[in-house]
C-alpha cells in the first residue's frame, strides 16, 4: 500500500502499521508443509513396508520344486490282470504314488527291500502325483508299460527345505525333513533332477490340504463370477436409482430420509450384509450355500450405496447450463439426461463403480457368513456351484499350519493386489477416455 | 408454417406495416418462487418480427418474464406462474400444450455460451434430430449449413465442423448457440443477456446477427446494456421491482419516456 493519509494536523504522514506478524505467518506455512510431508512419508513408509513384507515372503510361492525322473508306467502295478478294457475304473483307482516312489527310489538307489528308506522316499513326493500320473494315463492308456520322463511334484516340506525355509540346524527329531531326505534332495539337485520350476499350479489348482498342490484357481473363478454379478446388478440399479433421486424425485422429507439412509448404508459394517444375505438369500429364498451367486448378491447390496453416492455426485457436477441448453432446444427431461447429462457424468460413475468393485473384490467378512469359506477343490461350472473367493482363500491359508502355506498366503495376496492395481488403473484409463472439457 | 421462405417473410413484413401483429401476448402474468412473488400482473405483448428488449435493474424480473415465454421456469422447483400467455392464439400454459413442442417453437439463447461438449456439427444437429426435422444425412447437412450461415459462423467453421464446439472462442460459441437455436426453426428466439460474457467485438457481431435474424424471427432480448437495447431493438420494456414500468418504441423510450422511473434508469440514476 502506498496510500498516504493526511493526519489531523494536515501534515502528510505514513500510516502506522499494525504488527501483523509476517514472519509468524510464513513460519506457520512452513510448519504446515512440514506436517504434510511428514504425514506423506509416514504413509509411504508403511506402504513400502507392507509391499516389502508381502513380496519378500510371497515371491517364492510362484516357484515350485519338482523332481524330474524317468517313470516306468508298470503294467504290473497299474493293471496287473489286464482289466482296463472292461473296467475303466481300474485306471482311475490304480496305485500311482507307488509308481512315482519306485521311480525316485530307483534314481536314488534305494533297495526295494529297504522299507523305511522307501517310506522316506515316499514322503519326498507330493500325494498330488496321484492325480498327475492318473491324468496322464487316462488321457493316453498307450503309455502303460513304457517309461516316460515326468516332472513330479515334490512334497511341501521338501519344497520348503529346498527354498531354504526350514532351519536345518534344528535337531532332526524336531523338523519335518530328515537328514537322509536332505541328503537325497541335495543329491537330486546336483544331478539336475530336482529343481525349481514356475508354479502354474498356484493359478489353476483348486484348494488342497497339501500346500504344494494348492492353488487359487477356484477362488479366481469364484471372485470373477461375483465381480460379474456385482457389475451386472449394481451398476444399472445404482445408476437408475441415482438418476431418479437426483433428477426426478421431488425434494421432500421422504427423499431426504432415503438419502440419509443411503449414506448410512455405505458405512454399515460389511459383516451385517453377510447376515442379511444369510437370512434372505439362503434361509428365505433357498439359494445354495457357498455359491458365488449368493456372494455376488451380497456384495451387490454392499456396493450399491457406494455406486449411488458416486453417481449422484457425478450427476450433480454436470453444469446446469448443459441441462438448460438441451431443455431450451425442446429435449424432454429423459432426452436431456440420457443424451447430455449421463455421458458427462460417465467418468465419475465409472470411477465410483470400479472403486466399489475393488472394495467388493477384497471383501471377506460377508462371504464367511454365507459359507464361502468352504474347502473347494473342484472348479465351479456355474455361479450356483460351491466356490470360494480370493480374500477368503487367503484367510483360509493364513490359518494353515504348514510352512509352505505361509509363502502361498503371501503369494495369493500378491495376486489379489495385482488385480486391485489392474482395476484401479482401469478406472483411471476409463476416466481419461471419457473425460471431456466444457 | 415455414418461416424460412422469402414469401412468408415479405408477407410478415407487409403485415407489420399495415397493422401491429402480436406474436406473443402476456396477460396479467405473475410468477411466484415459493412464497416470494417475482412478477406482478405483467401485461406485455411481443410484436412479430420485432426485437423487443427487456431492461431494468438486477432482480427486477425481466429474466423471469423471459423464461415464462418458453416455460423454462417449469424446471425451477417451487416456481408458479399465473395469468395467461399466448403464442399465436395458443395458451402456452394450457394442459394440452406440450412443453417440448413449445420450446421447439420458442428457442432460447443463454447468458453464458453453453455449447454441448460435442462437435460443432453435433451441436447444431441435435435439435433437428430430436424433433425429426431431417429425413437423411443430406437433409441434416443442409440444416447445419443453413443454420451456421444464418448465425454468420459458416465461413469460420466450415472446415472444422467435426471439431469440438467448446474449442471455439466465446463469441463464436455464442453464435454457435444461436445457430443451434435457429436449427430447429423456431418462431420466437429468447435471448437472456447473450452478450454479457463477450468482448466488444464479439458483442458487435452478435448484435449485427440479431439485427439480421429479425427478418425471420421474433426476438425477445434481456440486456443490461442501455446502448445495446438502443442499438438492436425496436421495442423496449422496462421492468422494476417485478412490475412492468413502461413498454414503448425504443426511440421514444430513450429520448422521451413516459415514466419518470424509466428516465431515471436510462440516465443511470439507479440500477
Amino acid at each position: 500500500m502506498t496510500d498516504v493519509v493526511s493526519s489531523p494536523a494536515g501534515v502528510l504522514a505514513k500510516p502506522a502499521r499494525r504488527d501483523i506478524g509476517i514472519k509468524r505467518r510464513y513460519a506457520a506455512e512452513r510448519r504446515f508443509r512440514a506436517y504434510g510431508i511428514a504425514a506423506l512419508s509416514f504413509g509411504l513408509l508403511f506402504l513400502a513396508l507392507l509391499l516389502w513384507s508381502v513380496v519378500s515372503k510371497g515371491y517364492t510361492a510362484f516357484q515350485q520344486t519338482m523332481i524330474t525322473v524317468p517313470v516306468e508306467f508298470s503294467e504290473q502295478i497299474i493293471d496287473k490282470d489286464n482289466e482296463r478294457a472292461t473296467d475303466p475304473q481300474k485306471l482311475v483307482t490304480a496305485n500311482y504314488p507307488l509308481i512315482a516312489r519306485n521311480a525316485v527310489a530307483k534314481v536314488l538307489g534305494v533297495a526295494e527291500t529297504d522299507r523305511s528308506g522307501l517310506r522316506a522316499v515316499n514322503q519326498m513326493i507330493s500325494d498330488g502325483v496321484r492325480g498327475q500320473l492318473r491324468d496322464m494315463v487316462v488321457a493316453n492308456p498307450q503309455i502303460i508299460g513304457t517309461t516316460q520322463t515326468v516332472s513330479l511334484l515334490a512334497a511341501g516340506d521338501i519344497d520348503s527345505a529346498f527354498k531354504g525355509q526350514i532351519d536345518l540346524s534344528v535337531s532332526e527329531n524336531n523338523r519335518k525333513v530328515s537328514d537322509q531326505q536332505v541328503g537325497w534332495m541335495n543329491q537330486l539337485a546336483e544331478s539336475g533332477a530336482l529343481g525349481k520350476h514356475f508354479n502354474t499350479g498356484i493359478f489353476v489348482n483348486g484348494n488342497s490340504s497339501r500346500p504344494e498342490a494348492a492353488g487359487v484357481g477356484v477362488a479366481l473363478i469364484g471372485s470373477f463370477y461375483m465381480m460379474l454379478i456385482v457389475l451386472v446388478l449394481a451398476l444399472p440399479i445404482g445408476v437408475a436409482a441415482s438418476i431418479y433421486l437426483e433428477e426426478f424425485a421431488p425434494k421432500n422429507k421422504f427423499t431426504d430420509l432415503i438419502e440419509v439412509n443411503i449414506n448410512n448404508l455405505a458405512a454399515v459394517p460389511s459383516i451385517v450384509y453377510g447376515l442379511l444375505g444369510l437370512a434372505v438369500f439362503i434361509n428365505f429364498m433357498g439359494l445354495p450355500r457357498s455359491a458365488s451367486l449368493v456372494g455376488g448378491l451380497v456384495l451387490t447390496l454392499m456396493t450399491l450405496p457406494t455406486i449411488i453416492i458416486a453417481t449422484r455426485a457425478a450427476l450433480k457436477a454436470v453444469p446446469p447450463s448443459i441441462r438448460a441448453a438441451a431443455l431450451g432446444l425442446g429435449a424432454s427431461k429423459m432426452q436431456t439426461i440420457f443424451h447430455h447429462v449421463l455421458p458427462l457424468a460417465m467418468p465419475g460413475i465409472l470411477t465410483g463403480t470400479i472403486i466399489g468393485l475393488a472394495h467388493a473384490l477384497g471383501e471377506t467378512a460377508p462371504l464367511l457368513l454365507i459359507g464361502m469359506v468352504a474347502f473347494v477343490a473342484n472348479y465351479p461350472t456355474t455361479p450356483m456351484d460351491p466356490s470360494t473367493a480370493l480374500p477368503v482363500q487367503i484367510y483360509m491359508w493364513a490359518n494353515e499350519a504348514e510352512r509352505a502355506f505361509v509363502e502361498r498366503t503371501s503369494g495369493a495376496i500378491i495376486i489379489l493386489l495385482l488385480f486391485l492395481v489392474v482395476m484401479n488403473v482401469g478406472a483411471i484409463l476409463l476416466r481419461r477416455r471419457f473425460e471431456r472439457r466444457w | 408454417m415455414n418461416m424460412l421462405s422469402e414469401a412468408a417473410v415479405e408477407k410478415a413484413l407487409d403485415k407489420k406495416m399495415n397493422e401491429v401483429a402480436y406474436k406473443m401476448i402476456g396477460k396479467d402474468v405473475s410468477v411466484y418462487y415459493g412464497e416470494k412473488r417475482a412478477l406482478f400482473d405483467v401485461n406485455l405483448n411481443v410484436r412479430e418480427n420485432t426485437v423487443t428488449a427487456l431492461i431494468g435493474p438486477s432482480g427486477c424480473g425481466k429474466s423471469t418474464f423471459l423464461r415464462t415465454l418458453n416455460r423454462m421456469n417449469d424446471t425451477i422447483e417451487g416456481c408458479r406462474v399465473t395469468g395467461k400467455i399466448t403464442l399465436d392464439e395458443d395458451d402456452i400454459y394450457d394442459k394440452e400444450i406440450d412443453v417440448v413442442e413449445l420450446r421447439a417453437r420458442v428457442g432460447m439463447v443463454f447468458q453464458k455460451p453453453n455449447p454441448f461438449p460435442k462437435s460443432i456439427y453435433e451441436n447444431i444437429a441435435y435439435g433437428p434430430r430430436i424433433h425429426g426435422l431431417a429425413r437423411n444425412k443430406a437433409d441434416m447437412d443442409q440444416i447445419v449449413e443453413a443454420s451456421l450461415q444464418r448465425a454468420g459462423l459458416w465461413a469460420e467453421v466450415k472446415d472444422r465442423l467435426h471439431e469440438g464446439g467448446t474449442g471455439l472462442s466465446g463469441g463464436q460459441q455464442q453464435r454457435l448457440c444461436i445457430a443451434r437455436a435457429v436449427a430447429v426453426s423456431p418462431e420466437v428466439i429468447l435471448m437472456d443477456e447473450p452478450c454479457s460474457a463477450l468482448d466488444p467485438i464479439a458483442t458487435a457481431k452478435v448484435e449485427e446477427l440479431i439485427h439480421e435474424l429479425r427478418a425471420n424471427y421474433t426476438i425477445v432480448i434481456v440486456t443490461h446494456s442501455m446502448q445495446q437495447a438502443a442499438r438492436v431493438s425496436q421495442r423496449t420494456a422496462m421492468f422494476h421491482l417485478g412490475q412492468l414500468v413502461e413498454e414503448n418504441d425504443t426511440d421514444k423510450m430513450f429520448t422521451n419516456p413516459d415514466d419518470q422511473r424509466t428516465q431515471d434508469y436510462i440516465m443511470g440514476r439507479f440500477g
